[in-house]
């Protein structure tokens, strides 16, 4: 994508977060974090369970407002863009929005069409390169953990946005669903993408930077 | 990463309905309860209270209104709790489209399965209930403009307490004062066309509580729903 290219040759990182602070019942889960993620970088947010890795990638996508400190996008406060960073970002939680009285194919049909224009070929490509063809007309609930893990990763391949948030993508994965998913993230960043991924796993991803919390 | 097109908020719009409107032909339950729900309390009013036809028809309008009234809070709760569950709401809620038309699609395509049957078969219990008929008309109309009305007031009160774990009466204590007004109005038109009066001023006055309602409950429901996923 164009546009990725040249913010690969911007100096402005992608994403930077400056003094954030967040606390939960009176718990600090993080204050004063900093980082910066470059166009073309994968970032791995570790920490121990509890450390609050789920809320700040909930507070980087805009989730999640009971923060203080500063989010930029490209070097501009993301309030101020606010529609230009959705339409740039792709979030993949814990709950990994597939409905699971649809189809797969009816699930990224929908999904899809909150972001970027696929055509029901693009999706079916999609859904072969994540090893759910086949599947495409059973309803969600027929479909095992991993399986519907793959959905919602298939969305990856769809949409046009340079930097994804997921958190905890390897959890229902095998083998294989683990290694597919991180040539993904590489290809990714060699078009100059980004990522943040809060994981266990060692992930097994070039130039990795590391983002430790607790 | 793909070369492709962002979508128009329109395309997204018709693409929530059609989604919300597959996902409720494929859980038929759901479709079917609202609609069960009001023929069943309709139906228990004239066993309950008296089957003389006169006390029935004095009664019917506003018999036929709560029953719409309750049916149309029945099925509220699953307007977003599905969504919330699998993570669908935090995706509409990080699209790009504004939020207003998002929440009106799945407003707008809940209400079509479970508001419009409500309506459609209102006429049919109206003269089970022995409602003069003259308010046909009348009753039929004040429903078609009145429910939706009803659902745009439920999405608020749904939206703000979808995160909760249990819910229980909340939603009713939130949603039923706001959903007095119309009630009143459209018991009130019926009761009064019946003895003579024009409809229009009654018309006029639901129809300038469902322009407000869809242009400010939606607004209302985003913001509920950023505040329950927060």
């Amino acid at each position: 994508m164009s546009s990725n290219a040249e913010l690969q040759h911007s100096h402005q990182p992608l994403l930077s977060a400056r003094g954030l602070f967040c606390e939960r019942d009176d718990r600090v889960l993080f204050e004063n974090l900093n980082f910066q993620l470059q166009a073309g970088q994968v970032m791995q947010v570790r920490g121990s369970n509890g450390s609050g890795k789920t809320t700040l990638m909930r507070i980087l996508c805009g989730l999640n407002d009971s923060y203080d400190g500063e989010i930029f996008w490209q070097g501009e406060p993301v309030q101020q863009q606010i529609a230009e960073y959705r339409a740039s970002l792709l979030y993949i939680g814990h709950r990994v929005g597939v409905n699971k009285v649809l189809t797969p194919m009816e699930n990224l049909r929908w999904s899809c069409s909150l972001q970027t224009q696929a055509s029901d070929q693009a999706i079916l490509q999609a859904l072969a390169e994540v090893e759910l063809m086949g599947f495409e007309e059973s309803a969600c609930y027929t479909l095992s953990a991993g399986q519907q893990q793959r959905v919602s990763l298939a969305r990856l391949l769809l949409s046009p946005a340079a930097l994804w948030v997921l958190d905890e993508p390897f959890t229902t994965l095998d083998a294989h669903g683990v290694s597919n998913l991180e040539e993904l993230l590489e290809s990714h960043a060699n078009a100059g993408g980004s990522a943040l991924v809060t994981t266990h796993h060692i992930l097994n991803v070039a130039d990795l930077q590391v983002l430790s919390l607790g | 990463m793909s070369e492709t097109e962002p979508t128009s908020t329109s395309k997204a719009f018709v693409a929530t309905m059609r989604r919300d409107l597959l996902i409720a032909f494929k859980r038929k339950n759901d479709l079917l309860n609202p609609f069960m729900f009001f023929f069943i309390v309709a139906t228990l009013f004239p066993i309950g209270i008296s089957p003389e036809p006169e006390r029935l028809g004095e009664i019917a309008a506003g018999v036929l209104w709560i029953s719409a009234l309750l049916a149309s809070m029945l099925a509220m709760d699953n307007l977003y709790r599905a969504d919330y569950e699998d993570g669908s709401l935090e995706q509409l809620l990080l699209s790009s489209h504004p939020l207003y038309f998002m929440v009106l699609a799945k407003n707008i395509s809940h209400w079509l399965v479970s508001g419009l049957p409500v309506v459609l078969i209102s006429p049919l219990l109206a003269y089970m209930l022995n409602l003069p008929s003259e308010s046909y008309f009348t009753l039929f109309i004040t429903l078609l403009i009145g429910t939706p009305i009803l659902s745009l007031l439920g999405s608020i009160g749904v939206a703000l307490t979808v995160g909760l774990g249990s819910r229980g009466l909340i939603l009713a204590v939130i949603t039923l004062p706001m959903s007095i007004p119309v009630l009143i109005a459209g018991t009130i038109a019926v009761q009064q066309t019946l003895n003579g009066a024009s409809l229009a001023g009654y018309l006029a006055l639901m129809g300038a509580m469902l322009l407000a309602a869809l242009t400010l409950a939606p607004l209302a429901s985003a913001a509920a729903l950023r505040i329950s996923v927060n």
